[in-house]
């Protein structure tokens, strides 16, 4: 009796499956196409967000996570306070800090020009700082050069980007100048890569001397502090008694880099939302499959029957619409996984973000396709395999 | 030996009310026979074909084909019967769309685990055994209803089995191509293979050799 057993070779079983779907182009398509939308829209929010976290881990690394700023809390009257004179000495004392900044918040206003009236300063402020902060912060000089010991005692400033941007200063070609309460500064450079610092990014930094022979004594009103990684947690435990002995509470002292961690955090929940998503349209998408593939079965009677008179078990049939559906679910996950990849390159070109799709989501993506595809192909699967042959070539008639 | 053997045959369909579709048959057919089963419609000559070529068990009584009892064997060992012994013409061709002529054919012998290169060889020999050695790169859609037909043929043959089963093969023609269909069935039985014709046409069943008449479920 085993001369007389059916089988079907492996390759013709992908083979017959392949005949289904190619002779229903349109539908196939159509069907397939549920799921690459829902497989794009997965790979490219997880290949988004590992770009965006990408691009983040590297600004941290510039960074550092060794940044501690310190500023002042609120006033006994609410208004901000001030550091007190020597806190910029007092914390250079303490041993691991490797090097202290300080800046301080001039009160006047800063203007494009004298005609502009006093009360539209376009929320700038001028901050005068000392020489070494762009080195402190880890910033960097978008064009000229920052207020060095060289210039400290010099009328003339350098801009933070958004402040650059809304006193119309692009370039340096020519001499270009800003009016300060009776003052004409000259710029000389304008610093980028302050996004942690949103109040130097909106100010003109002058050199301390040369504020004080302006305007009189300034105070310091933030110190920036590059300190020895592992004693971060150390020295914020002691920062608010040594800058200020006396009112210790009135110390604020933050880490930047922790913005940048709650930025992640933020971005990460967003992500598993989008996920989320993504996986409801895959859903459909293979509720879909498997209805197409119930409507191919009942359509299908006949050819299910011609097949069983040519010899086919009912395993062979199962296996047909099976690999039908895997097929269909299959190739829909690899075009929208290219889709998806394509999706984040063009963003991450676009965003000036370095692109990195893990190859974890491409590779489960097209599982997870394939998955559906198995599960959605079960019940018509089964279904037309339980057609009793003498049934299915009655067919219609 | 007979090559079909029917002793006592019996099929019911569960009602309500049952139908009794088969009632007794008795029938031998003999290698290299050609035999057209002729009644009226509802007579129960298409079960019979399906209890003939092993589509369907009947509900008492014995089919044999070619020497394997069909109540004994299990519906994979069936299959594998099917497969191997036997071929099927239907009067809706039923050949793939979009395929050509000679994978059409070799879908015949895709269930044997033939390989795909030997598999074309012998569908091409098909082919030209049915008159079609000009058509075999045509799409099955592009061919006429009697070219599709010899296809259909074809692939019943294809893998030289003991018995061809041909469900009104020509109902679906006009009266020359019908006439073609049967010259070639005459041709292929007198290269040695056995052919059932079910038909309801008398005129067609009148140029077969031997004839057996149904009515009611019963020979006459």
């Amino acid at each position: 009796m085993t001369r007389l057993r059916s089988r079907l070779r492996i390759g013709d079983a992908f083979g017959l499956a392949w005949l289904g779907l190619k002779a229903r182009p349109g539908r196939s398509v159509l069907t397939a196409l549920g799921i690459a939308i829902g497989i794009a829209a997965i790979v490219a929010v997880v290949g988004i967000s590992a770009s965006g976290r990408a691009d983040l881990l590297d600004q941290l690394d510039r960074l550092g996570t060794n940044l501690i700023r310190v500023g002042p809390g609120q006033g006994i009257l609410g208004g901000p306070a001030e550091l007190p004179e020597d806190a910029p000495s007092m914390a250079a004392r303490i041993g691991p800090v490797e090097n202290v900044s300080a800046a301080g918040l001039v009160d006047v206003t800063i203007r494009r020009t004298d005609l502009i009236p006093e009360l539209e300063t376009g929320g700038l402020s001028l901050v005068a700082v000392d020489p070494n902060l762009i080195e402190v912060l880890g910033a960097s000089m978008g064009m000229g050069r920052f207020v060095d010991s060289g210039l400290a005692e010099m009328p003339v400033v350098v801009l933070g980007e958004v402040a650059a941007e809304r006193l119309g200063i692009r370039n340096l070609e020519n001499e270009r100048l800003i009016y300060a309460d009776g003052w004409w500064l000259s710029v000389v450079g304008i610093a980028s890569d302050l996004d942690l610092h949103p109040d130097l990014e909106r100010s003109a930094m002058v050199g301390f001397p040369a504020a004080e022979a302006m305007f009189g004594e300034v105070h310091p009103t933030a110190l920036y502090l590059r300190v020895i990684p592992e004693a971060v947690d150390d020295i914020t435990e002691v920062l608010p008694s040594t800058v200020n002995p006396e009112n210790p509470d009135r110390v604020e002292i933050t880490r930047p880099a922790d913005a940048l961690a709650a930025r992640e955090a933020a971005d990460s929940a967003l992500t598993q939302l989008l996920i989320a998503l993504g996986s409801v349209a895959l859903l459909v998408g293979g509720v879909a499959i498997a209805n197409v593939m119930v409507m191919s079965v009942l359509e299908r009677r006949m050819e299910i029957g011609v097949r069983r008179a040519l010899g086919a078990t009912r395993r062979h049939v199962r296996s047909q619409f099976l690999l039908e559906s895997i097929m269909l679910a299959g190739s829909g996950g690899l075009v929208g996984a290219g889709l998806g990849a394509g999706i984040t390159l063009g963003y991450a070109t676009l965003r000036g973000l370095r692109l990195d799709v893990p190859v974890e989501a491409l590779g489960g993506a097209v599982a997870a396709a394939l998955g559906i595809g198995a599960i959605a192909g079960l019940y018509p699967a089964s279904r037309a395999s339980r057609i009793p042959p003498s049934e299915a070539v009655r067919g219609s008639r | 030996m007979p090559v079909l053997r029917l002793r006592q045959v019996h099929k019911t369909y569960p009602g309500p009310p049952p139908v009794e579709a088969i009632r007794g048959v008795d029938l031998d057919i003999d290698p290299g026979e050609m035999v057209a089963i002729v009644g009226p419609s509802g007579s129960g000559k298409t079960t019979l074909l399906h209890l003939m070529g092993g589509l369907d068990r009947p509900s008492s009584g014995l089919v044999e084909i070619n020497g394997v009892d069909v109540s004994r064997v299990s519906d994979r060992e069936l299959s594998g019967l099917r497969a191997a012994k036997l071929g099927f013409v239907f009067q809706e061709f039923f050949l793939l769309a979009g395929v050509t002529a000679l994978d059409n054919v070799a879908q015949g012998l895709v269930y044997r685990a033939v390989p795909p290169r030997d598999r074309r060889k012998l569908a091409a020999v098909a082919l030209e055994k049915v008159g079609l050695g000009d058509r075999m790169t045509h799409l099955s859609t592009r061919l006429s209803g009697g070219e599709r037909q010899r296809v259909g043929i074809a692939r019943a043959i294809v893998g030289d089995p003991a018995i061809v089963f041909a469900d009104e093969p020509t109902g679906n023609l006009d009266s020359v191509t019908s006439e073609e269909i049967v010259r070639l069935l005459l041709d292929l039985n007198a290269g040695g293979s056995t052919i059932v014709v079910i038909t309801h046409d008398l005129d067609l069943a009148s140029r077969f050799p031997r004839r057996v008449s149904m009515r009611d479920g019963n020979l006459l």
